[in-house]
């Protein structure tokens, strides 16, 4: 068998570290200068990349692309950081990357996008994403893409694969408890939903910055326009609840006092 | 295309798990709400228990696809059974619990229905523009409330919105619904589960307290130097004497898998916040963790919270916790400790 054909599917959420007021828009509720905001790579998309990158390497005849659904113009700020990482072939959908869309609509644009990649050989194609993004968080889209691709075999929360020398791939896919579930599939075509799998963040590499940028620019200017919105949802409320709390702080007494407190309030039903 | 169908696994044994006792609750809940009848799809082992259960909750008609393919959570042997129970009922709006393997399947049934489907739903209720539900956006920091018009409509309900089904189950004839399993066979085998490397078992879903450890534990104390080992034996034993479920924060996370000096039973799996696990407990007790927003999206659903740290002006606890103790952490939970195996 030749190497794996993987597609990262991966967009861009504000940075975490971000306040994020919700402002409603013709277009259905959007982030208070969403725009503007500092972006990163989903994380999980991001462990879902790196662990792409770390799959076609270990396999001669493969090939990587990230696939990516957002505003061309943040997309190019993100890629200052994210080309330095690992090298890929950057195809880009030209729309919004909020959480407020509709996962139908972002999967049947996705579906096209991998559709179209000249040169994919289907029967060698692992989708790859992030179980959940740290936008929408529903946790959808990757099935919805892999149904309109006619993929049956799909698995999420993953954080281990494994190809086993008979071409099969062996996969740990979170289940409750804290626990993984191992299953094993035939092999590609396959849906692969990341959770933070095993690989840290790999370190920047100017070189492969300069190679993925070189190409990149080119993507950014073919990147295809994706009608992207609400489709079917109807926001009645959208807002940041208030929480606050009037904390008492425990200080200056002994450390035994605390620790009987917390004891009790453990043992309080 | 009308009612409401409640979808459930059915364990081994022919029993439901409390996720899906919960889903049981819910679907009474939100039929009830909008005022129409209810029915079950159990997709596993044979339902004895599960079916009863839900018929004493109220479910009008049992469906069931049952048999050696069914039992393993796998997506496509779960999609094609779902799908089946869906077709056959033909329901306006489909309900389960959010569990691994309701999630895994039901976005795959709800695209091959045309419908439309929402997971983390953490409230509804039935209001002039239709079902309205409620589910966090942008990692629990955003709260929405939407309608749709697209149906069927499949909602997956958090764990811990509502109470688990404990009621009267009554005898009830199931309806077993016919699926066809390529002649291949499935293409994915289960192999089974495994624990977390280590063995011990830290992750405690169904716990009353959970006890989150931040970097501090990691760092150097006042004497200058770290003391992991010592971190690692207290907070051990303070997991076992209190049989609460442990959670990290990212950077004590990250320390471990980076391979730095960090606590040895720390993984991933532990880590709650904006890039880890939004975990409900009815109570929280978080040592040695610092900043703000990312952690409390890690507590958004944590009912009482108290936290221990050296600093009272702490941008996380402040306003966030109930109750801030401001003290070492060793100190305390060392006492703690005492005091817990002294009972």
């Amino acid at each position: 068998m030749g190497g794996f054909h993987v597609v990262v599917c991966g967009g861009l959420v504000p940075d975490p570290l971000q306040v994020l007021q919700p402002v409603e828009t013709e277009k259905g509720p959007a982030l208070k200068n969403e725009p503007m905001l500092p972006a990163i790579l989903d994380p999980w998309a991001a462990h879902a990349l790196y662990e792409g990158d770390h799959l076609v390497r270990s396999r001669e005849g493969s090939r990587l692309w990230w696939l990516t659904l957002g505003p061309k113009a943040k997309l190019q700020q993100l890629l200052m950081t994210v080309a330095q990482k690992v090298p890929f072939e950057l195809v880009v959908l030209d729309g919004p990357a909020g959480g407020f869309t509709d996962a139908w609509e972002a999967a049947a644009a996705l579906a096209n996008g991998i559709e179209s990649l000249p040169g994919l050989d289907r029967s060698r194609l692992l989708v790859f994403g992030g179980w959940e993004s740290a936008s929408r968080g529903a946790g959808v889209t990757l099935q919805m893409v892999g149904e309109r691709l006619g993929i049956r075999c799909q698995f999420q929360g993953v954080d281990e694969l494994t190809v086993l020398p008979d071409g099969r791939l062996r996969l740990l896919e979170r289940v409750e408890g804290g626990r993984h579930q191992i299953s094993v599939c035939a092999g590609p075509p396959a849906v692969v939903g990341w959770a933070t799998g095993e690989l840290p963040e790999p370190p920047n590499n100017p070189q492969v910055g300069m190679l993925n940028m070189r190409a990149a620019m080119g993507a950014l200017q073919r990147a295809t326009p994706a009608q992207v919105g609400v489709g079917s949802i109807r926001y009645l409320q959208v807002e940041v609840p208030e929480q606050r709390r009037d904390t008492r702080i425990v200080k200056d007494v002994p450390v035994e006092e605390m620790a009987r407190e917390i004891v009790e309030w453990i043992r309080r039903s | 295309m009308s009612g409401l169908l409640m979808l459930a696994t059915v364990t081994p044994g022919g029993g439901l798990s409390r996720s899906d006792r919960e889903a049981i609750t819910a679907a009474r809940q939100l039929a009830g709400a909008l005022g129409v009848p209810w029915d079950a799809g159990l997709v596993g082992d044979v339902p004895g228990e599960a079916a009863s259960a839900a018929a004493g909750a109220g479910a009008e008609r049992v469906f069931a696809v049952h048999g050696d393919d069914f039992l393993p959570s796998r997506y496509e042997t779960d999609a094609a059974a779902f799908e089946a129970i869906c077709r056959k009922v033909g329901p306006e709006y489909v309900l389960a619990a959010e569990s691994a393997r309701m999630h895994r399947a039901l976005p795959g049934v709800a695209y091959r229905l045309g419908g439309a489907v929402d997971t983390h739903v953490c409230g509804w209720e039935k209001q002039e523009a239709g079902l309205v539900v409620q589910r966090w956006f942008y990692r629990q920091r955003i709260l929405g409330r939407f309608t749709r018009e697209k149906r069927p409509w499949f909602l997956l309900v958090d764990g811990g919105v509502v109470e688990p089904w404990s009621g009267t189950p009554r005898e009830v004839r199931y309806e077993s619904v016919p699926v066809e399993v390529s002649l291949d066979g499935p293409a994915t085998t289960v192999e089974g589960i495994r624990d977390l490397a280590g063995g011990e078992q830290t992750i405690r879903p169904d716990a009353e307290l959970l006890f989150v450890a931040g970097a501090g534990w990691t760092k150097k104390q006042a004497d200058g130097k770290t003391h992991v080992a010592e971190a690692e034996a207290i907070i051990k034993e303070f997991l076992r004497l209190s049989q609460a479920s442990l959670g990290g924060s990212k950077s004590v996370v990250d320390q471990s898998q980076e391979g730095q000096e960090s606590l040895s039973f720390m993984t991933h799996l532990h880590q709650v916040g904006q890039t880890g696990s939004t975990p409900r407990h009815p109570k929280g007790l978080a040592t040695c963790c610092h900043g703000e927003e990312p952690h409390v999206v890690g507590w958004r659903f944590i009912r009482e919270r108290r936290a221990v740290n050296l600093d009272p002006g702490c941008g996380w606890a402040q306003g966030k916790a109930d109750v801030l103790y401001v003290a070492d952490a060793f100190e305390v939970m060392a006492k703690v400790n005492e005091l817990l195996r002294g009972a």
